[in-house]
């Protein structure tokens, strides 16, 4: 029985304290190690693998609009506890440590600015704030980014990033989606555009409503984007995942996604997709 | 109906108990001469009050576990009770019909009205056909597609909510249920007809939402409404998905939190110890409750129509402004 037995392989123990945390950092795709000061300069994207880490939300804001064109809105929404939630830690407690550990109040950054001169609403999600959970707080600053593309007949930008709706909100949370969702309704109808840019991980509540929405989607490369969540669907359905489930690459074939576009690229396609469907901002005839 | 086999819920033992005595009375006063007439009302009496007792201060756990009751009417139980001539339109003219969403056209007493609901199974083999309705995309878009119908042809539109969620699936996925429900929740916020919606079961999180953006918008006194399965916020929040009675405690779905709230407009009675035990008179409350709202809805020009459907769903949610308040 000894022929074929286990392999002995001698294990090398790196302790995790000999790897200064702020310096490096480990790449997911191919375990390179890489500089931090150099995956900042690079907006988070590993140079060799293409890897892209999240992005906070403001540094995709300078990465996306001509600088000092950002002027934030709506910074004084801020959540409260309706359901007075309290599971194993309550609910404000928990806004406090990710306001604390972000130094943003809420998931969503809103405001306006301009691309190549060209102005836009955009809305950005952090996904370092409770996974980018969609409560009330998030779905007014969204819908009210919409709106602001409404009064100024500009196009607006929504940056996705969710693990889905907060729980800690109940049933108000699900709400938003349709707050969202009608809000883009009006955008539609008055012909002014929507892109909706999904980033990693994009799930649930937030890819079931507005993120779902754009006249053009685009997906950053190798994003997780769908709906139910991977292990969830495994224990539902007991098979095995199609290879590449669920990604970006995966819903660009399947048809959802528009087009995949690395983040260095993005601000540059984003101003040639606005020169092409943001110039003509005039409302369609009237007919009643 | 066997009354007896219908008190299976944990809570119900009481009742079951009841029954048990009562049913052995029954069969010895049958066969013997003793007269047990006033022994057997004394029992009947007890259940009754038994039943006001536990039915009246059900938790939002307890009133899960009637929504999902397996007797519990389902829509085409409605359907057969609420509206005449209902004829089953099938498909979503893309991929294929999705049987866990029925609908079509069908009268309310004279008025057309376009009639669409989410369809569970009465037993394994229907369960499988429905399976345990849970939506795939097509049965979404075979939704829109009725609704847009209901709008070219001015037709008012109810839709029944009863599923524990849109399914999570391969197929689902491949052909992108996020952005089916996405599309209906966009698109009925803008349909010119009335829509009504009444949770009649389970309302369960987006796969509910993508056929409930109406003027109005309803519960069966049994059912609930939430953004996830209590199960599965306990799983994610507690670890253990025995901790649902918790979660469904924590997330404030009970008819009254969810009036509180704004998420729904009226609160349908069902008979003593849940819909199931009435089909009838469940339908009967139904039915008086949509009559009521298009009338009301009805009186609306098209345009207030839609300017207060949207600021019904603009208003939701509860946060605070610091730069108003300053």
């Amino acid at each position: 029985m000894a022929l074929f037995g286990k392999p002995q392989y001698s294990t090398v123990t790196v302790k995790k304290k000999d790897i200064p945390k702020d310096l490096w950092t480990k790449c997911p795709k191919t375990g390179e190690i890489i500089y931090n000061r150099v995956l900042k300069e690079n907006l988070m994207v590993v140079p060799n693998s293409g890897y892209h880490f999240p992005l906070d939300a403001r540094a995709r804001i300078e990465s996306l609009l001509d600088a000092e064109s950002f002027a934030e809105t709506d910074s004084g929404i801020h959540s409260l506890d309706p359901l007075s939630f309290n599971a194993t830690a309550s609910y404000p407690q928990k806004l406090k440590a990710n306001q604390k550990k972000t130094n943003e109040t809420d998931t969503v950054i809103s405001g306006t600015g301009t691309i190549s001169g060209q102005p836009v609403s955009i809305a950005v999600m952090d996904f370092r704030f409770m996974a980018a959970s969609l409560g009330s707080a998030a779905g007014e600053r969204i819908t009210r980014a919409i709106e602001r593309g409404l009064e100024q007949k500009c196009p607006v930008i929504i940056v996705s990033a969710s693990g889905g709706a907060r729980m800690q909100e109940g049933i108000l949370s699900l709400m938003q989606m349709a707050k969202t969702s009608a809000a883009l309704a009006r955008l539609s109808q008055a012909g002014l555009p929507y892109i909706s840019i999904l980033t990693n991980p994009t799930m649930a509540g937030v890819m079931a409503s507005f993120a779902s929405l754009g006249d053009v989607i685009i997906a950053e490369p190798e994003a997780l984007i769908g709906f139910a969540g991977p292990r969830v669907i495994k224990e539902t359905t007991q098979q095995d995942l199609p290879s590449g489930f669920q990604t970006s690459e995966f819903l660009l074939d399947r048809g959802l996604v528009d087009m995949i576009i690395p983040r260095a690229e993005m601000r540059d396609r984003l101003s040639i997709l606005l020169q092409a469907f943001g110039k003509n901002t005039a409302s369609p005839g009237e007919d009643d | 109906m066997d009354e007896e086999s219908t008190y299976t819920l944990e809570f119900e033992k009481p009742l079951r108990e009841l029954q048990k005595q009562l049913d052995t009375l029954q069969s010895v006063s049958k066969v013997s001469d003793v007269d047990s007439a006033k022994e057997i009302q004394a029992i009947e009496e007890k259940i009754q009050a038994k039943k006001v007792e536990i039915y009246s201060k059900l938790t939002p756990w307890q009133r899960v576990q009637l929504s999902r009751h397996p007797k519990r009417p389902y829509s085409l139980d409605y359907f057969e009770r609420i509206f005449s001539d209902f004829n089953e339109l099938h498909g979503d003219r893309r991929y294929k019909d999705d049987a866990a969403i029925v609908g079509g056209p069908a009268f309310l007493d004279e008025a057309p009205v376009m009639v669409i609901g989410q369809q569970k199974g009465r037993n394994t083999k229907d369960n499988l056909k429905r399976n345990f309705g849970c939506p795939h995309p097509e049965g979404y878009r075979k939704a829109m597609r009725l609704m847009e119908m209901a709008e070219r042809f001015n037709l008012p539109i109810v839709t029944l909510i009863d599923t524990p969620g849109a399914y999570p699936g391969i197929g689902a996925e491949e052909r992108h249920v996020a952005e089916a429900i996405a599309v209906n929740i966009r698109d009925m916020s803008t349909l010119s007809v009335p829509i009504i919606s009444i949770i009649i079961g389970e309302g369960g999180s987006g796969g509910a939402l993508g056929m409930a953006v109406a003027d109005e918008v309803m519960i069966l006194e049994n059912g609930y409404y939430s953004v996830i399965s209590p199960e599965g916020c306990a799983a994610i929040l507690w670890k253990d998905r025995a901790a649902a009675p918790k979660a469904a405690d924590a997330l404030r779905f009970s008819p009254a939190d969810l009036i509180g709230f704004g998420v729904v407009d009226q609160i349908i009675e069902e008979p003593v110890g849940g819909a199931h035990r009435n089909y009838d008179q469940a339908a009967k409350n139904m039915k008086s409750s949509i009559k009521d709202a298009l009338k009301r809805l009805n009186k609306k020009s098209q345009k207030k129509l839609l300017d207060d459907r949207y600021a019904r769903f603009r208003k939701l949610g509860v946060f605070e402004d610091q730069a108003a308040v300053s």
